[in-house]
């Protein structure tokens, strides 16, 4: 993975947030992403996220699962293991519909769990370049991502005018290593800033 | 506020509509009573006051399950209905109409037709010469029947009319905080009235006695959620329908696709708990295979109504599972207008194999009279609605909760 460049503006308000992402984007720097404490409504349309394929993975896990369901049951129950049960007929579709819910229910929930994780990268033992380490406590930290054409001190004085508490420049890895937060580097600790 | 168009101006062009399906229903209505009605075979008088039967209590339900909407979403202190609860609120004002239809008619078939191949159990021979119907006698009599069918339909159009009363005054004046936490209270309260009767009546007995009570023999405790279901889903359709109708004719400002979206969250949801509840009777039933609760399946399943059964099950579940799951479905204002055209006509035809398969178990009625009918139930309910709508402003201006409405976001 390769080390990119990145200018870290913190800001302490939603409501300053909010116009200064707008700002940002309009004077056409690339966010790389923004941090929050909590999930704030409406920020993903602010960032010009696209909405999210997560549900269509999900409605794909769904119908494996009931074909899955349907496809095994129908064959254990009429070719493999014919069995006589209350004199039912060998494909008794209603019988098996609670069975086709449950593992339509469990391929999707944990299928679309797993896509989540796959695409957060989120694993034990996976570690990620934190910005800032109140991001996780009062703090919304937006990264911008610099090119070789960006003015890192106009950039930081753009910051502070749209309303951040404090800038910063940061050289982080941009994908995930194996690592322990606990062990390696504690994120509350002071870390090296590279100021380019 | 002035530049809002707040008023409801009926179109000529509803009015039209309206009086000539009315027309329409009542040259049915006519006909239906000289050539089914007045007919010297009581199969075929059964089959007419059946079908009036399954008309009238599906839209009274449907009508009614709107003031239910309104009483859930006022008892969870919901906000996001407000800009459109107009629309609910008008539908519901159909149910002393529909109710009183209601009214005449299972009274004349319990006490004046006495028409015993709709109610086995208003024949007292019978009942005595057999144990099981003896034995739900305290319950299945034309003396509760008339007492319980009167209550029902008087309290719900009384509560009904109460929770109206209570939201005119959100146009009067500008409340303050006191005005405003004593107006939700007072609103919570009569709410919760209409819940509980609607529980004792809608989530049980009415339709153990309008309905199931047509095979007297029979019972399931599926019965009346499946009813609730099926009307609440209904229900929820016409009032998308209604909201979208008044959206074209550029009302209802502060309404948008996050309320339409939610509204058919509803639509969506409780397509699937009918669903769920189809099933739960289905299965069970069937797993059992026990001859006094088959009986009720065997020719719905097995016999003429089997394409109306199954059909049922495909554009009350499969259609609105695969259409409306998708969140864009349900932001469209085309699709949702579609699906809710599909789930009013599905539930009603669900009425229909509820109440015409066990009144008429060898012969499928469906015909012109159960279109002609339906017609001129149609165009009541958009005279009566619209002229609901024209009565009051759009928009309960000074409801403490409009504003959470106005910023919904789904």
């Amino acid at each position: 993975m390769a080390k990119k460049k990145f200018v870290v503006g913190c800001f302490d308000d939603e409501n300053v947030l909010f116009p200064a992402v707008k700002k940002v984007r309009t004077a056409g720097y690339k966010i790389h992403d923004v941090y929050t404490p909590y999930p704030v409504h409406g920020l993903d349309k602010a960032l010009g996220l696209r909405e999210t394929s997560l549900h269509t993975a999900g409605f794909i896990y769904g119908i494996t699962g009931t074909t899955t369901a349907i496809s095994a049951i129908s064959w254990i129950f009429t070719k493999d293991w014919p069995l006589n049960i209350g004199g039912k007929p060998h494909f008794a579709l209603p019988a098996w519909v609670p069975i086709m819910f449950e593992l339509t229910v469990l391929f999707a929930a944990v299928g679309m769990v797993l896509t989540f994780c796959y695409l957060c990268q989120l694993a034990p033992f996976v570690k990620k370049h934190h910005f800032h380490a109140r991001a996780t406590d009062d703090l919304f930290v937006m990264a911008i991502e610099c090119t070789d054409k960006t003015n890192v001190d106009d950039l930081q004085a753009f910051l502070s005018n749209a309303g951040a508490v404090e800038t910063n420049v940061q050289v982080a890895e941009t994908g995930w290593w194996l690592g322990r937060y606990d062990k390696d580097e504690m994120p509350f600790e002071n870390k090296e800033v590279a100021t380019a | 506020m002035a530049s809002i168009k707040d008023q409801f101006v009926i179109p000529g062009k509803m009015k039209t509509w309206s009086y000539s399906l009315i027309g329409v229903g009542l040259v049915a209505l006519l006909a239906g009573l000289f050539t089914k009605g007045f007919s010297k075979d009581e199969h075929e008088q059964a089959v007419f006051w059946g079908t009036l039967m399954y008309n009238t209590i599906f839209w009274t339900l449907v009508c009614n399950a709107a003031m239910f909407f309104i009483c859930v979403t006022t008892m969870a202190w919901g906000g996001w209905q407000q800009s459109f609860r107009r629309v609910p609120e008008a539908i519901s004002t159909l149910v002393p109409i529909f109710g009183s239809i209601t009214f005449v008619v299972l009274i004349y078939v319990v006490f004046i037709g006495h028409n015993h191949h709709i109610y086995h159990w208003i024949d007292d021979a019978a009942v005595e010469a057999d144990p099981i119907l003896k034995g739900k006698k305290g319950f299945l009599n034309t003396k509760f029947f008339l007492v319980w069918t009167t209550l029902a339909i008087t309290l719900w159009s009384v509560l009904g009319w109460r929770m109206r009363k209570l939201s005119s005054e959100a146009d009067q004046a500008a409340m303050d905080h006191e005005t405003g936490a004593s107006f939700i209270k007072r609103n919570t309260v009569v709410a919760a009235m209409f819940l509980v009767w609607f529980g004792l009546t809608v989530g049980s007995t009415i339709p153990w006695l309008w309905m199931m009570s047509i095979d007297a023999h029979w019972y399931s405790t599926m019965y009346s959620w499946y009813t609730f279901a099926s009307s609440f889903v209904s229900g929820m359709s016409l009032i998308a329908l209604w909201v979208i109708y008044l959206k074209n004719k550029g009302y209802l400002e502060y309404t948008n696709q996050e309320h339409l979206h939610d509204i058919g969250k509803f639509m969506f949801a409780f397509s699937v708990f009918w669903t769920y509840l189809w099933f739960s009777q289905y299965m069970l039933i069937w797993y059992a295979n026990i001859p006094e609760e088959t009986v009720y399946f065997k020719h719905r399943v097995q016999g003429p109504y089997k394409g109306i059964f199954f059909l049922n099950l495909i554009i009350n579940f499969l259609a609105p599972l695969l259409i409306l799951m998708k969140r864009a479905a349900k932001r469209n204002y085309t699709l949702v207008t579609f699906m809710a055209i599909v789930i009013l006509f599905g539930h009603w035809i669900d009425f229909y194999q509820m109440i015409m398969g066990s009144v008429s178990k060898e012969h499928v009625t469906l015909g012109w009279l159960d279109f002609g009918i339906l017609s001129l139930f149609v165009g009541l309910m958009i005279l009566f609605t619209g002229k609901a709508l024209a009565s009051k402003p759009l928009v309960p201006k000074h409801h403490p909760f409009l504003k959470e409405s106005i910023l919904h976001h789904t």
